[in-house]
């Protein structure tokens, strides 16, 4: 037994844990058909984490969804089944192409594949009828994130309307949706970057290795470290370095670039993090870069 | 020393992030208050704002013709406040010293949007009222204070923002001071800071100011990492909102029944007494777990799991409670309720509420008064709330509420109304001491 809290103080980790905890516990109470978000990235683990210890020692009460773009890394779809076999979970995974076959994306040959997940994850979650799904955003990753509410309403398109969210008081959700309609909720809502390594750091939580610093072909690609492969090769005068790197969002692998480091451990990690200059986000996403309301147009369409 | 562990940067970092306490806190206030530049400069001076967003806002600062860099740019997140310059809903924003982690709900102060502040105080510990020294206090910073005093809120600073326009005054000061001093003793503020600051310039936010070397109190920054929060959580009655039953049935945890939920106040352990609400089964706690971890204690706000020794019916919706000290089960509700939608609420008018973990039906018996958050009227003819109204309305509710005077638990004391129809949360409660 965990010794007594002399001074029923709870530090604000274990503040952030439990608010989580309650959060899983009433969507998996209130919802008829939940589902996780699952990226593979640091965030949706954690989530899995929290997830793990709201329902202990009973499986997960709803399963996860992964959107495949084709283009993950494989260090993240191993770790993801390592977490999908040791919890007993419920794994579906949707697939751009299958989105594209039943019609729910278009490919026109200029939308990203990151783009397209928007189109597949509405495609799935309207064919299984989920009325709840988990989402791993935080608040402090961007100025669109910091006005959403834990349980965030989509309506029959998926759709965010952020000049007209429910009130959100206390630790009292209101789950209510109509036919067609559902929820996002966001367990991590109230949890910085540093809190999610500072917690992957306490738990020893198994992430993918590509987080910790390796060597990696790369080239330099307009101010973002780029990983060389099928997909991504160089043009007009890029030349392709080896370099001790490490990335700091899995996103896919033509959109997200890598940093260098030498942070090959988590505690080393948030050292960089403790001293880092850029958001996560701006370093290394291509996808936002398009312009400052890039993320509040995508989440107005239904992105995570 | 060969085998002596040397801890890293990023081992202290961990670990000051781990065992740091947290402080949430609501502000108030309105673009002309400054209240967004002083977040701007709280966020900025703790470094907790990264140059891809500082430069985002000098970006947009120079576009506006702006000669300095708006503070408030950082602060204004969706594109038609950016376009419209103006803060219309609650924004949740992070920083983070040594010693604490901040939450801040940034609310809009217009008193169109009183529903955004309700909001923003009901999970503060700290409420940072703005004033312009140049104006003194105003109607909305008095309702503010009304309003952090009715959602409870029990630490409250006023910042008096922009004292480099009044030359560093002291008497400016001190008749501001004096005057909410006054006004204060017909709330609820148990406790009181009143800090000079100019936000533009940063005086008394982190830093001491050279220009008030008649104040001796703290600066904001200061004042925020040291309020002490941890008394203000209930450690004595013990209530226990179960809120999930888990029960494995599996082999290995075949005969596995664990009440799950976040206690709302005292302290629970093995061996504890303890009854069931509403059905008043008693039993005894067997064992206190989180996660997979047996626990000696949980108290609030943790997430536990809760083992009784008895084969007792409970479900999600009840509540463990001591036999000696539990909250008695009622459906007449006597609650001070805001009103956050457009369609007024009248007596007879039927809603969903959620309290705790419970949810039933209510009707509206009678709308006893409305309270004018500028002076604090009640005026007895109102009759209807309109948006962003507080009035003391009575409801007769289709389940038992297990429910605590707000002033004694903000958990238990508190409610949701939801319109039936449109699904949406349209009034928030909090319930009265006996009436």
């Amino acid at each position: 037994m965990t010794n007594t809290h002399v001074d029923y103080q709870l530090s604000q980790l274990d503040q952030l844990e439990a608010e989580s905890i309650h959060i899983f516990r009433e969507v998996a109470a209130e919802f008829e058909k939940p589902v996780l978000m699952f990226s593979g990235g640091k965030d949706s683990i954690v989530m899995l984490r929290l997830a793990e210890k709201a329902f202990f020692p009973a499986k997960l009460p709803f399963p996860l969804l992964q959107v495949d773009t084709g283009l993950d890394f494989d260090e993240v779809l191993s770790t993801r089944d390592s977490w999908v076999e040791r919890l007993g979970a419920r794994m579906i995974v949707a697939t751009i192409d299958e989105a594209i076959k039943a019609g729910h994306v278009v490919d026109d040959g200029k939308t990203s594949r990151n783009r397209m997940q928007i189109g597949t994850l509405l495609g799935a979650i309207e064919e299984n009828g989920f009325t709840a799904a988990f989402g791993g955003g935080r608040r402090d990753e961007e100025k669109a994130r910091a006005k959403e509410r834990v349980y965030s309403h989509r309506d029959d398109f998926g759709q965010w309307d952020p000049k007209n969210q429910r009130p959100e008081l206390w630790s009292l959700y209101n789950g209510r949706i109509h036919a067609g309609e559902h929820m996002r909720i966001f367990p991590l809502s109230n949890w910085t970057e540093l809190d999610i390594w500072s917690y992957i750091h306490r738990e020893q939580i198994e992430i993918p290795s590509i987080y910790f610093a390796h060597e990696r072909e790369v080239i330099e690609r307009d101010g973002m470290l780029l990983s060389v492969g099928p997909e991504i090769q160089p043009k007009g005068g890029e030349k392709i370095e080896r370099k001790l790197v490490r990335f700091r969002t899995v996103g896919d692998r033509t959109q997200t670039g890598c940093v260098e480091s030498e942070a090959s451990d988590t505690a080393a990690i948030i050292e960089e993090i403790a001293v880092a200059r850029v958001t996560e986000r701006g370093a290394t996403r291509g996808d936002d870069r398009f312009s400052e309301a890039a993320m509040e147009d995508r989440k107005k369409e239904g992105y995570f | 020393m060969a085998d002596e562990k040397t801890t890293t940067v990023g081992e202290e970092a961990a670990a000051v992030t781990e065992n740091a306490d947290l402080l949430r806190f609501a502000t108030a206030g309105s673009v002309d208050d400054g209240k967004s530049t002083l977040i701007g400069r709280l966020l900025l001076d703790s470094k907790s704002i990264f140059e891809d967003q500082l430069e985002a806002v000098e970006s947009t600062s120079q576009s506006k013709g702006y000669d300095y860099t708006d503070l408030a740019l950082l602060t204004d997140g969706l594109r038609s406040e950016r376009e419209q310059g103006i803060t219309i809903d609650v924004a949740y924003r992070y920083f983070a010293t040594p010693n604490r982690k901040f939450i801040i709900a940034d609310t809009p102060g217009h008193i169109q949007y009183t529903r955004n502040m309700v909001t923003g105080a009901s999970t503060a510990d700290l409420g940072l009222v703005l004033v312009d020294a140049r104006q003194g206090l105003t109607e909305q910073s008095r309702r503010h204070a009304v309003l952090l005093s009715l959602l409870r809120v029990p630490h409250l600073v006023l910042a008096i923002n922009k004292m480099d326009l009044v030359d560093w005054d002291e008497s400016v000061y001190e008749k501001i001071h004096r005057e909410f001093t006054t006004f204060a003793t017909k709330l609820n503020i148990p406790d009181l800071e009143v800090i000079p600051i100019s936000a533009l310039q940063g005086d008394n936010v982190v830093n001491r100011s050279e220009n008030t070397p008649w104040y001796s109190g703290p600066t904001l920054m200061h004042h925020l990492e040291h309020v002490h929060v941890a008394s203000d959580r209930d450690l004595v009655d013990t209530r226990f909102p179960v809120q999930f039953v888990i029960r494995p049935k599996s082999d290995q945890y075949h005969d596995f029944r664990g009440y799950a939920g976040q206690v709302a106040g005292g302290v629970l352990k093995k061996g504890d007494e303890v009854v069931v609400l509403p059905s008043g089964m008693t039993s005894t706690i067997s064992k206190v777990e989180l996660f997979d971890t047996e626990i000696a204690e949980a108290f609030p706000p943790m997430s536990v799991t809760i083992h009784l020794e008895d084969d007792v019916d409970v479900s999600r919706g009840d509540m463990i409670a001591r036999p000696k000290n539990a909250p008695k089960p009622s459906q007449d509700i006597d609650a001070m309720i805001c009103w956050m939608t457009n369609e007024p609420l009248k007596p007879r008018q039927k809603l969903a509420i959620k309290h705790t973990t419970r949810t039933g039906r209510a009707m509206v018996k009678d709308i006893q008064y409305r309270l004018d958050v500028n002076s604090l009227h009640r005026d007895q003819e109102a009759g209807e709330l309109a948006l962003n109204e507080i009035g003391r309305v009575q409801l007769r509710t289709t389940v038992p509420l297990l429910c605590d005077p707000y002033s004694k638990n903000r958990t238990t004391g508190s409610f949701i109304l939801i319109d039936e129809a449109t699904g949406v949360t349209v009034g928030a409660g909090m319930i009265n001491s006996g009436a």
